[in-house]
């Protein structure tokens, strides 16, 4: 599987980490080159420094080709409008976003969008582990 | 009208005071405590604090009776997602974004949108203007009909100086409206009309066929 993930966090990282691990093909994105040192050597994809809102990168990353596209950057909106781009003028396969804001993550599930909230997520398991 | 304007910045605040002079109701809703204070004290209480993308905050805003939105952060992620959240959460009937990169214009439209403005773009087309050898200027689109309109000069070397119009084939759907000649009076064009160097022709045409229309009228 072809996949691009923007923001390389912490979460995109090891993401990025994980499938490359499974000998999918992976770029990552990030608008900081520091970033990228959180990759070990022995990754095999691709590192891109650039804007994952800029229809250009996005195309240098492989966007026309990509199996899935994943954001995961600091920025609820900035996850959005990419993941909206990847989904409605790359027409790609699979996209899923990060919103940290639960209200949003709603509105954007019923407009289509794959979201996850880590908010939601967390509280539920951290409430879990309080009851168990 | 109820109106609401997200980003009190330079642009928000002028917005805000032209359409509070045309009698309408403005709510700005800015994320700065300081500029709130500010346009407060300048222009009354117009003005919430908080974040234009948060449903609690529109909500408070009364976003569900405006008729129109308008976002003008510095942000154009935040002004896609505020115009958005606006539309499809509060059924807001005019939604209008402020775009930094004009190529986010198509994508904005694309994703619902109904007005975007590009700033970097307007102020191209103003240069473009003042560049003399630029043939071609946008001066007016009507997008929703698919409408423009355009002004094209005719420089000195045109091979067209000196052609009457009904000689010329013009594109389909483009109509020639007015010319301002070089002593700077304007007539409206006629078939016998011969056109001269420096004429200033004011177009109405569709962003199809404005290549056509140039090529026509200068030859080139």
């Amino acid at each position: 599987m072809k996949v691009v993930i923007m923001g390389c966090g912490r979460v995109g990282a090891q993401l990025a980490i994980l499938l490359d691990k499974e000998n999918h093909k992976v770029t990552t994105l990030d608008i900081n080159v520091d970033s990228f040192r959180r990759l070990p050597p022995e990754f095999k994809g691709k590192a891109l420094l650039g804007n994952g809102l800029d229809e250009n990168i996005l195309k240098k990353a492989g966007i026309e080709e990509a199996d899935a596209f994943i954001a995961v950057t600091q920025g609820d909106n900035r996850n959005i409008m990419a993941a909206q781009i990847a989904k409605h003028i790359f027409n790609v396969p699979k996209v899923i976003c990060r919103i940290y804001d639960p209200l949003r993550r709603d509105l954007y599930s019923m407009l289509g969008l794959d979201a996850l909230s880590p908010t939601t997520i967390f509280a539920q398991m951290l409430k879990e582990k309080l009851e168990s | 009208m109820y109106i609401i304007i997200v980003g009190g910045g330079r642009l928000g605040y002028y917005l805000a005071r032209t359409l509070l002079d045309e009698k309408h109701e403005v709510l700005i809703i800015e994320k700065d405590a300081a500029t709130v204070q500010t346009i407060t004290s300048e222009m009354g209480s117009i003005s919430i604090k908080g974040d234009g993308c948060e449903t609690a905050v529109l909500a408070e805003a009364g976003t569900n009776r405006a008729d129109i939105f308008i976002s003008v952060t510095g942000e154009d992620e935040d002004n896609l997602v505020a115009c958005q959240v606006a539309k499809y959460k509060f059924n807001v009937p005019r939604t209008i974004a402020r775009v930094r990169n004009p190529k986010h214009e198509i994508i904005f439209k694309k994703l619902g949108i109904d007005v975007t403005v590009s700033s970097t773009a307007i102020i191209l087309e103003y240069i473009k203007h003042e560049v003399p050898t630029n043939p071609l200027t946008h001066l007016l689109s009507i997008e929703e009909k698919g409408v423009e309109i355009v002004e094209i000069k005719i420089q000195p070397d045109s091979k067209t100086v000196g052609t009457a119009i009904k000689d010329i084939t013009l594109p389909p759907e483009s109509i020639l409206a007015l010319i301002i000649h070089r002593d700077s009076k304007p007539s409206v064009p006629t078939p016998a009309t011969i056109l001269q160097a420096e004429d200033q022709i004011i177009a109405v045409t569709s962003p199809d066929t404005e290549d056509l229309l140039r090529t026509a009228l200068t030859g080139s």
